[in-house]
């Protein structure tokens, strides 16, 4: 079943400003989908729309069947995670994941059920009588999301919820959302920048750029076949390798290097190039790809990362710290299935 | 933190000198002053003074007029600590909710505070004249005749509304800077708890903005008790007669129309007292502010 259906959904702001730019969404029943695009790609508006706190221009939000453009963000079903917390400085902990629930008429035995339910299950249980500037960082996050789960939404909305937390703290709880999520069966929408937090939380990402969907995938599918330049530089870490190159006789000419591969493409292409799929041939080792120009090598314990250039284009390669460190000179070994082709003008997929 | 250190350790204390020196000649002499001649009754034309005790203290408090006085001036305090307040938060909750992006307004509502008090004062005055009083003909039409300057209550009454009209911009500045300090995060995340604006405004926003209204009103009470002795001396235009005055400007009438200097002495270091103990009020809360965010 369908939990929220965005259809053709625009904003635009009284100056004109256009921050989404028609977009249809479907979210389905306990599924997390994740908004990922770099700031000011419309990702926090959109999520934004849904929540009711901002006005949608045009098109429609169906929450449950419900059309629900005109409808208060209270009276939405919905339960939102905020980026710095927004916890009420002056109620307990207690009595902030009360309050939606009062609000709603909810008998005080039930409010107190699930609040001790919510507070087990988050591990917060020992700070239900302190004020949100007596807890941490992470403590803060819990409570906030403690807030959302007592509402039991159709559908949570998660704006950016773990920007403000360390690094390791991030990591956690990004695992910690994405089990409380399954366990829960909830729909949710997760709004972030972070690439990896997209790929790793997501059920299916949707990545925005410019207020328009790029695509829209699971996160294999994103990151195995990218559906535009942006995607492919986007999506994974290093980001992909993006390169100009010709086409014709059924072969990709890069610089003076030509690799048969079956294309039908005649003319200038954007080649792409996953680093941990470049792989490199010291001396002549049989590769045949094209030639690099070692330039700087990173070591991050497992892998590193060699940069250089490519037909005087910047390249990065992905290579197990097992195998030796390449000279200064390397040639590329590059298998047809690896390349991703892209339309040298519009940057879609090929 | 970087700490300056200085060369002499005579030469910070000779920073502070000019500071020191202000306070001595302009608060504790005079207060000390004050304090010593309440215990005496004094020849107003710098002749004898004779030593009486407490007598000027227990004269000042028993006396029916000094009792009247201060039944006026507590309620002349709450009447217009209260309407300056509340009129002020009505104001600023309204052009917080038009302000969004509009800075035009927020600056026009805020020229008000730029007008001279005095001048101000002067406006009210003309409002509740006798002769040309818009106001005075107004009420006149409800068959209310108002007359400021000969009847006890009318008078007192056109005093506090024009005490607390002058008092508004700057309660509302602060109650603005106070709601915009909200973080709209807080705010959202209630609009999502609570389908009713009302209930969110006395559950969310009056709470956190109770830091600000706790200061509000001690400088407010701090206003109403001294600060308003200009207006009360416009208003009454030297001519106390059986008008009401509050405790401040009974000092003055007692001690300078009067010539009773050691009793006015003795009324000014009760209002030293009160002040003090306000001013230890404030800071226990400016404290606590500090705690709460």
């Amino acid at each position: 079943m369908t939990t929220l259906e965005i259809k053709q959904a625009v904003k635009r702001y009284p100056n004109g400003a256009l921050a989404v730019k028609g977009v249809d969404v479907t979210v389905e029943e306990g599924e997390l989908v994740v908004f990922v695009g770099p700031s000011g790609c419309g990702k926090s508006t959109l999520l934004r729309m849904v929540a009711g706190l901002e006005s949608v221009t045009e098109g429609e939000i169906v929450l449950d069947g419900r059309l629900v453009n005109e409808v208060e963000p209270a009276n939405r079903n919905i339960a939102m995670v905020f980026q710095n917390y927004a916890l009420y400085p002056h109620m307990t902990v207690y009595r902030n994941l009360a309050y939606g629930l009062k609000n709603r008429g909810t008998p005080k035995a039930e409010i107190d059920a699930k609040v001790r339910e919510a507070a087990k299950l988050l591990q917060i249980g020992d700070f239900l009588e302190r004020k949100p500037s007596q807890l941490s960082g992470g403590q803060r996050q819990r409570v906030a999301m403690g807030r959302a789960i007592v509402r039991d939404p159709a559908i949570f909305l998660f704006d950016e919820p773990l920007s403000n937390l360390d690094a390791k703290l991030r990591n956690q709880m990004r695992l910690e959302i994405k089990r409380l999520q399954r366990r829960l069966g909830t729909a949710a929408i997760y709004v972030t920048h972070d690439q990896v937090e997209a790929m790793t939380l997501a059920d299916r990402i949707v990545v925005l750029n410019n207020g328009e969907i790029e695509q829209i995938g699971a996160p294999a599918e994103v990151y195995g076949a990218p559906a535009s330049t942006f995607v492919a530089s986007f999506i994974g870490a290093p980001p992909m390798n993006l390169l100009e190159a010709q086409t014709g006789d059924g072969a990709i000419v890069i610089g003076e290097t030509r690799i048969a591969a079956p294309v039908h493409a005649n003319g200038p292409i954007t080649l792409g190039i996953r680093p941990e799929r470049a792989h490199l041939a010291n001396g002549s080792g049989g590769a045949d790809g094209p030639p690099m120009q070692v330039d700087t090598v990173e070591e991050l314990g497992a892998v590193r990362l060699i940069h250089g250039s490519v037909g005087g284009q910047h390249f990065t390669a992905n290579q197990s710290a097992d195998e030796p460190i390449p000279g200064d000179q390397v040639r590329l070994r590059l298998l047809p299935d690896d390349l991703h082709l892209f339309d040298h003008g519009t940057g879609r997929r090929l | 933190m970087h700490k300056a250190q200085f060369q002499s350790p005579l030469y910070p204390y000779l920073l502070l000198l000019p500071q020191m020196a202000i306070v001595a000649v302009f608060f504790l002499w005079p207060s000390a002053e004050a304090v010593r001649s309440s215990f005496f009754l004094q020849d107003p034309f710098f002749g004898n003074e004779t030593f009486v005790g407490i007598d000027n203290y227990t004269d000042a408090v028993t006396r029916s007029d000094y009792g009247r006085a201060a039944w006026f001036t507590f309620l002349f305090t709450v009447v217009v600590t209260f309407f300056s307040l509340g009129i002020a938060l009505l104001l600023a909750v309204a052009a917080d909710n038009v302000l969004r992006g509009q800075g035009p307004y927020k600056t026009l509502l805020m020229w008000v505070y730029a007008i001279a008090p005095p001048v101000a004062g002067l406006i009210g005055i003309m409002l509740f004249d006798q002769h040309i009083g818009p106001i005075v003909d107004f009420v006149a039409l409800f068959g209310w005749d108002m007359r400021v300057g000969v009847d006890y209550w009318d008078t007192g009454i056109a005093m506090m509304i024009v005490a607390t009209w002058k008092q508004i911009p700057v309660n509302f500045i602060f109650f603005l800077s106070g709601l915009q300090s909200i973080p709209k995060g807080v705010r959202e995340a209630a609009s999502i708890d609570n389908p009713s604006p009302s209930g969110r405004f006395w559950t969310i926003i009056f709470p956190l903005l109770a830091p600000t209204s706790f200061f509000l009103m001690i400088i407010n009470i701090t206003y109403a008790f001294f600060e308003t002795f200009g207006i009360v001396d416009v208003m009454l235009k030297g001519e106390p007669g059986n008008n009401p005055v509050t405790l401040v400007y009974k000092v003055f009438l007692d001690g300078f129309r009067g010539n009773d200097l050691g009793g006015s002495s003795a009324q000014s270091v009760i209002l030293m007292v009160f002040v003090l103990a306000l001013t230890i009020i404030q800071f226990r809360l400016i404290e606590r502010r500090v705690h709460y965010t």
